[in-house]
């Protein structure tokens, strides 16, 4: 896993961009957090997998690799999603593991029922892959825009378990074990950096500064 | 700088204070920068600005800042007849600081009209509507002892429909962002008047504290540099260096024990091993939001108070209010990068108070310019709805990762923030089956919107419409209006009143029923104003540390 910078950009411009009274006020606070991001870091990604085999992982890289494809553009494989959900496994999803143990054999069982003589998704191309995947569709997911925690996501589904980890692995902050090298942020067009500054976007950088309606109405 | 002292639990200190939050940050410091022993019981942890991160999993999903779905459960159902289901029906900020570090820090005030309305308007069918026992000018001082203390950036008079106010803002407000440009010009074609957002976030740095560094993670999310002026980065700070005031953290307060005479000698807390202890206090303030405080009181009820403590009006709980409002998402050509920065940059205030003969119902409200959704939320966290995707768009695969792509920087979220009309059955009760991980009844809500919100809801969203129509985006979408069954604002729940039959509390804060009990926190408000609660709940607070600290000076507790 790559260490973090963004963290290390925004301790250094922390202190020029910043009063010193503030920065030396804070330092040891900083380095504190910088220090703990960069642990985690370090132990975002381990080397070997530590609750997937090797063949399940081959299985759950495959199927983060239909949910965000790799293209002229990085995708979840290059994202090192498969580690991010290995590691998530072990802490934050563990209630999860039940839903890979289980729903990769079934996932494995729907392959073999589709293309009789092929036992793994993995080994299917890509068209085939979909298909599969296609057969678990709920078109009751579909259409429906609610504002976020009115409950708990739904669990239990092998997809849509594998779905969600995959997109908070492409996406999650790299400083905690996923989105390796930003390539996840650089697909959406989120900028890597830890604090910004105005404009901030195309519609505010002309923006002449605020004006009461009155002053306004004075001038035309 | 003075030490926090450790008091024994058999110390009668003057004040327990239980919660930390919007409103037991500031008791904690007024009460003991005027004197008193303080001791602070918070149920959550004591994190500092180093143990804030923009981990999304952490905070949005293992609920590391929030009460926890599987520790702490809950029920809802709509009406008295249904029988409550588990769902999670809000969230509360569950550290020290409480809901004042995760919060968006969305800082209005509440209008003249938010406590005097029944007597404008009326008797409204179905609705406990009542006058608070103080009104706007009362709370005036209290407002600006706020905003000057934590440190509010805003621009005083920018609004036209602002309430009177003695001082202007301490700071100017944060810089505007792309989305609150798009929704200025088109407010303003509309004839409608878009200020800037007042927010209780630094835009000029202040002893110990920077100003916002626009990280973008505010909503949620503990901040980093102590910009936002939670109480744990302002008050609770002061209240420490008196050296009289202990913040006690992971203390789960579970009743509230009393004397043969009917005076409250204590809290009982579960420390971090689950081992009871009883801190001795001449008083007690509860400030565990509009949730837990009349959990607390019904989970203390005894032989003496069979129907909860402080419940002879039988209203502890009730009258549950947490504002509606309804959202849109709108998508422009160019990048507004809306990521960046703090989330609200823009407001309106033209709705706040509408004539409710023309309109045909009671209430108002307020629109503001936003963009509240960190990557993971955008496009996954969020149960059934996707919150960034258009309705429709495919979940997985090429198509949404071109969305996903295409999206993010190119669009922002109008929402509505309106009135909720107290209603008695809409409420806090102990579930009579489901137990918290400690073995306690969990919390059961009930909640069915009054048909006014609904109709309120309605003409917001109409607003709304309009807007986008003038803002003319490439693409744009609504959350339909309907009845809530979550929410962030927990108000009402013990009320304020002159008359002990119809209210909880008195206009110092103190428990009708119990001398030495005072509550204040959002369950103390009688209305709900039209959003952004926070800055009423802080300045309610410092007006009641005057009024217990008068009292306790003349030994009338």
């Amino acid at each position: 896993m790559n260490e973090s910078l963004s963290r290390r950009h925004f301790l250094s411009r922390g202190i020029t961009g910043f009063s010193a009274v503030w920065a030396s006020a804070h330092w040891p606070a900083l380095v504190a957090a910088a220090t703990h991001a960069h642990q985690a870091a370090k132990s975002a990604a381990p080397p070997k997998f530590e609750f997937f085999t090797t063949d399940e992982a081959r299985e759950v890289e495959a199927l983060a690799a239909r949910i965000i494809p790799s293209d002229d553009t990085p995708g979840a494989s290059e994202a090192g999603v498969v580690y991010f959900i290995d590691r998530g496994l072990t802490t934050f999803a563990v209630a999860d593991q039940k839903t890979y143990r289980e729903g990769l054999p079934e996932l494995q069982a729907r392959v073999t029922e589709m293309f009789p003589g092929v036992s793994k998704f993995s080994a299917l191309t890509p068209d085939q892959q979909d298909e599969v995947l296609h057969s678990f569709d709920d078109p009751s997911q579909q259409g429906q825009s609610q504002r976020r925690f009115q409950s708990r996501p739904g669990a239990g589904n092998l997809f849509e378990t594998v779905r969600q980890h995959t997109i908070m692995g492409f996406l999650i902050d790299p400083d905690f074990g996923g989105n390796r090298d930003g390539v996840g942020w650089k697909v959406i067009g989120r900028e890597r950096e830890h604090m910004f500054k105005p404009p901030f976007g195309y519609y505010d950088k002309d923006y002449p500064g605020w004006e009461a309606v009155a002053k306004e109405a004075e001038k035309k | 700088m003075a030490e926090q002292p450790r008091y024994k639990t058999t110390d009668e200190v003057d004040f327990v204070i239980i919660g930390s939050g919007a409103a037991g940050g500031v008791l904690a410091k007024e009460l003991s920068a005027n004197g008193f022993r303080v001791v602070v019981l918070e149920q959550g942890p004591y994190l500092t600005e180093a143990d804030f991160t923009h981990n999304e999993v952490e905070i949005l999903k293992r609920c590391q800042l929030t009460n926890h779905p599987e520790l702490q459960p809950t029920t809802f159902r709509k009406t008295p007849q249904d029988k409550a289901k588990r769902h999670r029906g809000f969230v509360y900020g569950r550290m020290v600081g409480g809901s004042s570090v995760h919060f968006t820090a969305n800082y209005w005030r509440f209008h003249e009209i938010d406590f005097i309305e029944r007597s404008k308007v009326g008797p409204v069918p179905g609705a406990a509507l009542a006058d608070w026992p103080i009104t706007y000018p009362d709370l005036e001082p209290y407002y600006t002892k706020v905003e000057w203390e934590i440190g509010v950036s805003g621009l005083a008079g920018a609004s036209p429909f602002d309430p009177p106010r003695s001082k202007p803002y301490p700071m100017p407000p944060l810089p505007v962002k792309s989305s609150g440009v798009i929704f200025e010009r088109a407010a303003r074609k509309l004839g409608w008047h878009p200020f800037p957002a007042p927010m209780a976030i630094l835009s000029q740095p202040r002893p110990g504290r920077s100003a916002c560094v626009q990280c973008g993670f505010c909503e949620s999310f503990g901040c980093e540099v102590g910009a936002k002026s939670s109480t744990l980065a302002t008050v609770i700070r002061t209240a420490e260096k008196t050296g009289r005031c202990e913040i006690r953290p992971n203390c789960y307060v579970h009743r509230i024990e009393i004397n043969a005479n009917g005076r409250v000698i204590g809290a009982a807390y579960f420390d971090k091993n689950r081992v009871t202890h009883l801190q001795k206090a001449k008083a007690v303030v509860v400030c565990a939001n509009g949730a837990e405080t009349p959990r607390l009181l019904l989970l203390s009820a005894s032989k003496q108070f069979p129907g909860g403590l402080a419940n002879s009006s039988g209203l502890v709980g009730k009258y549950l209010m947490m504002n509606s409002g309804p959202s849109a998402i709108a998508v422009f050509e160019h990048p507004l990068n809306d990521y960046k920065g703090y989330c609200v940059s823009r407001v309106l205030h033209d709705f706040h108070e509408l004539d409710y003969r023309k309109v045909g119902f009671c209430g108002g409200g307020g629109l503001d310019a936003r963009f509240d959704l960190t990557p993971i939320e955008f496009f996954v966290l969020n149960t059934n709805g996707y919150a960034g995707l258009p309705p429709g768009t495919p979940l997985w695969g090429k198509k949404f990762k071109n969305t996903m792509a295409h999206i993010y920087t190119r669009c922002m979220e109008i929402v509505g923030h309106g009135t909720s009309l107290p209603v008695e059955s809409n409420s806090f009760s102990l579930d009579p089956d489901l137990k918290d991980a400690w073995g306690l009844p969990a919390l059961r809500m009930t909640y069915r919107d009054h048909p006014d919100d609904l109709k309120l809801g309605t003409f917001l969203h109409d607003r709304i419409m309009e807007l986008l129509d003038v803002m003319n985006p490439v693409q744009k979408w609504a959350s339909p209006v309907e009845e809530q069954d979550f929410a962030y604002h927990l108000l009402g729940t013990c009320r304020m009143g002159n008359d002990p039959k119809t209210s909880v509390i008195n206009a110092d804060h103190r428990a009708h029923d119990v001398k030495n009990l005072f509550l204040c926190d959002g369950s103390s408000l009688v209305t709900s104003g039209r959003g952004q609660p926070t800055l009423t709940i802080s300045a309610l607070a410092y007006r009641a540390a005057d009024r217990i600290t008068n009292l306790a000076r003349r030994s009338e507790i």
